[in-house]
């Protein structure tokens, strides 16, 4: 049978994807990619899977001779897709995680593997920016690829440039989708990423340049503030439940998760996985910080005193219908389906 | 006699290195390290006790669901609330969905791949596994991972998105759902049910669970038609290689119980050790004279414990602690839980060969015929627009313990909270019991005693036997230390 096309510009390549500071949650997460599913996904784009920790035969000395090979440039490497953060305690020994096996920290492979690389991918929130792992007191001293939260910098610094002349590309989410890596990954091969595809904080722009609040199923509640305010009400739950789709960057309600899914449809606020510093919030994740009765965090790039005379209009404005089912766990005034004329 | 130094394991969940001494030919001795170190304990302390719910999920993508039931518990305890009847069916399902799409996981990606081996390329059954089972290129692949992600459609529905949802609240489910949505999560089942039958087993589940001892499963074994189903090609590699031979531990089961129903758990709550034992929470400990922990002499209750990373701690091998009950080396997973529930095949087996590498794999397939018949009863069961969560407000001062059973085994949380705030949160999951260092009495944990006896053949540098006796834990290593 002849070799089948694949859907890349430069013929095969190799990825390797290493996890470290993280929960490895990213990766069940992509094992989820549907049409279609992540080998035949990986398959079309023509990327040879060098080695992934769920997925691969190799395991201890076949693995590291992978590795090695690749520092030495006996095996190119085109993608190095690092997942979980780099753990850099205690005190800046990185022996919070030592590759098994090998005796080195982790950090130390992650470097020597990241200058020999074409790109470099931070898969997930911790990968980028530290995320969960650097929550509380960062008791591992965990820091993201390039960025240590918003700062710029992070493990290998603020200049740090991949063999392909790009800084890391930061596929930020807690977790990641699956769709947002296979994805970025296909771009990549065709050829068509660059620098212009990432945001500010080296998102892809694929799925950064959305809000969660498009296409969230309780817009309506939003517009009229018709407010949830215990879990499993069906109001909306920016003005006491701490939800952040306003301001969240990503389609995870254009773009569902597991079918037909996403933080806000299963009931609960978005928490802002994708942004760094995500993991401290300030308060408590599920309830609204306010300042005289007012959301203190309103979407980004509205005037405040125009979001609270709209609200307070919108407010006065609140069908019953909306008010009464924002604080009940299923419809319980339904839609007038008389029109004006009948009535 | 040498020391060898193997690592990492892939296919399982996390980073793992094994030290073996091996001497003529078998592993003499064992010790396991567990090498990542992240501090969620530490984390979490001073944290909001509700935002335990954001945290605890993120210590684990595989067991992610597990942590967030746990942690539910644990506050729903200091709270003193309980679930409406849908809550507790919703929370059932959803957590029946990550267990079972572990299962899954771990027999297709994880644990099968190995029998694809170069090194088993003379055996008879060789050809006929590696197409099947090949790691990347086998077909089993690429009809696994569909099935699977259909499979999770249900956490789309009932929990958001998986993993990492906060759906599982305390007093129940943040997520009521339609009729209509009831329809479509029944439908799901079916079709796993039907991948079930069809790939899996290639018999009804029906015939599956009627298997009543080690005599019937040989029996139905000898009428399948060869390469009919992957249970029956995994009872074939199985037999040829003897695995029930391979990777016994203390044969000291424990299960915390699994699945709220009216009458009980789905999956009772005990101990089992050649019979029925008493089981108290209370006597659970923590030893840390073999961690990188700063410790002091006696085990501590995880009310109690303390976690202070020391990566020069005397003696120390390892950031996982050792939990004993009642001073003891004891073994969780789907073979723990089966034996202590009382399945007739399962308590056959153990009595005949133990735990070990075999029958903890066929304890996991028959989890899964069991938990899924079972979810199809808990769907049923569900009243749409009856209430799904109840709401108390968090007392200022509270202690509470959440019990579980993750897919690898039993998952314990235990927070303490004063002036509003988490003054400390305890974290055992399943793989800190299984992969537990040595104790202050220098007895070794349950994988460092399967592994004694393992072979280890000619010029194998990473012994294959090794491997198989620690996926067959089905270890999850972020969980482990988390």
């Amino acid at each position: 049978m002849p070799e089948k096309t694949h859907n890349c510009r430069d013929g095969k390549l190799n990825l390797l994807w290493l996890q470290s500071g993280g929960c490895g949650g990213c990766t069940l997460s992509l094992l989820c990619a549907e049409s279609p599913d992540l080998v035949t996904a990986l398959e079309s784009a023509g990327i040879n899977l060098l080695w992934h920790p769920s997925l691969s035969e190799a395991s201890a000395v076949e693995f590291q001779d992978i590795l090695e090979r690749v520092i030495k440039g006996e095996i190119p490497l085109d993608l190095l897709c690092l997942e979980g953060s780099v753990v850099t305690g205690p005190q800046g020994t990185g022996k919070f995680h030592i590759l098994a096996g090998t005796g080195k920290p982790m950090m130390d492979w992650i470097r020597a593997l990241s200058a020999v690389a074409r790109h470099v991918i931070a898969v997930g929130t911790c990968a980028t920016y530290g995320g969960i792992t650097a929550a509380g007191d960062n008791p591992s001293e965990a820091t993201g690829l390039q960025y240590d939260g918003h700062s710029k910098g992070g493990f290998l610094g603020e200049d740090f440039i991949a063999g392909s002349g790009m800084p890391v590309i930061n596929i930020a989410g807690c977790p990641t989708h699956p769709n947002w890596v296979t994805e970025t990954l296909a771009q990549i091969a065709l050829g068509g990423f660059t620098e212009t595809e990432m945001d500010e904080l080296g998102r892809p722009r694929s799925y950064a340049d959305h809000l969660v609040h498009y296409g969230c199923p309780r817009n309506e509640y939003y517009e009229y503030k018709a407010s949830a305010e215990e879990p499993s009400d069906l109001g909306c739950m920016m003005e006491n439940m701490g939800c952040l789709g306003t301001q969240a960057h990503a389609d995870c309600n254009t773009r569902l998760w597991n079918g037909e899914g996403s933080c806000l449809r299963g009931g609960y606020a978005c928490v802002n996985c994708t942004a760094p510093g995500f993991e401290e919030p300030g308060h408590a994740f599920a309830e609204t910080p306010k300042v005289a009765g007012i959301p203190v965090g309103l979407p980004t790039d509205m005037p405040k005193a125009w979001f609270v005379a709209l609200a307070s209009l919108s407010k006065a404005a609140t069908p019953r219908r909306l008010k009464e089912n924002a604080v009940a766990d299923h419809i319980v005034v339904q839609l007038d389906t008389r029109t004006k004329e009948s009535k | 006699m040498s020391r060898r130094i193997v690592g990492p394991f892939n296919r399982v969940e996390g980073d793992l290195e094994v030290h073996l001494d091996i001497g003529d030919g078998v592993v003499e001795d064992a010790w396991v390290v567990s090498p990542l170190y992240r501090g969620f304990e530490q984390i979490l302390h001073g944290k909001n006790p509700g935002d335990a719910l954001v945290y605890t999920p993120r210590i684990c993508g595989i067991c992610s669901v597990s942590q967030s039931v746990a942690t539910a518990a644990a506050l729903a305890d200091a709270q003193n609330i309980d679930m409406p009847l849908n809550g507790e069916l919703a929370i059932n399902l959803i957590l029946a969905n990550e267990n079972i799409a572990d299962h899954l996981t771990h027999f297709y990606l994880f644990f099968m791949p190995d029998f694809a081996r170069d090194i088993y390329r003379n055996e008879p059954w060789y050809e006929q596994i590696t197409l099947r089972f090949k790691a990347v290129t086998g077909t089993a692949v690429k009809q696994a991972l569909p099935a699977r992600s259909d499979w999770l459609h249900i956490m789309g529905i009932l929990a958001g998105k998986w993993p990492h949802s906060l759906a599982i609240q305390p007093g129940g489910s943040s997520r009521a759902i339609e009729g209509q949505e009831q329809a479509r999560i029944l439908s799901i089942i079916y079709a796993f049910r039907t991948f079930l039958e069809d790939v899996l087993f290639g018999d009804s589940l029906e015939n599956i669970l009627s298997i009543a001892s080690a005599a019937e499963l040989d029996n139905w074994l000898e009428k399948q038609a060869p390469d009919h189903s992957d249970f029956e090609r995994f009872l074939n590699v199985s037999r040829g290689l003897k695995l029930e031979k391979l990777g016994r531990a203390s044969d000291l089961f424990m299960s915390y119980g699994v699945y709220r129903q009216a009458e009980g758990n789905l999956f009772k709550r005990g101990v089992w050790h050649h019979g029925e034992q008493p089981f108290e929470p209370e006597n659970i400990s923590e030893d840390l004279s073999h961690s990188w922990m700063k410790h002091g002499n006696t085990p501590r209750h995880p009310y109690e414990g303390i976690t202070v990373p020391d990566p020069d701690a005397r003696d120390g091998y390892t950031w996982c602690k050792a939990p004993r009950l009642d001073g003891a080396v004891v073994e969780v997973g789907a073979l723990a839980r089966q034996v202590v529930d009382g399945s007739p095949l399962i308590r056959d087996l153990v009595q005949q060969s133990g735990g070990n590498v075999c029958n903890r794999v066929i304890a996991r397939l028959l989890e899964i015929a069991s938990v899924v018949d079972a979810m199809s009863q808990w769907a049923h069961m569900l009243r749409p627009r009856d209430a799904f969560c109840h709401q108390v407000k968090m007392p200022d001062e509270a202690q509470g313990c959440g019990l579980t059973e993750a897919a690898r085994g039993s998952l314990g949380h235990w927070v303490r909270i004063k002036k509003g705030r988490i003054l400390n949160y305890q974290i055992i999951a399943p793989t800190t019991w299984n992969f537990s260092p040595r104790d202050q009495n220098g007895v070794s944990g349950a994988l460092e005693q399967a592994l004694v006896g393992a072979p280890v053949r000619d010029g194998e540098k990473d012994p294959v036997a090794v491997q198989h006796i620690v996926r067959s834990f089905d270890p999850c290593m972020v969980c482990t230390v988390h």
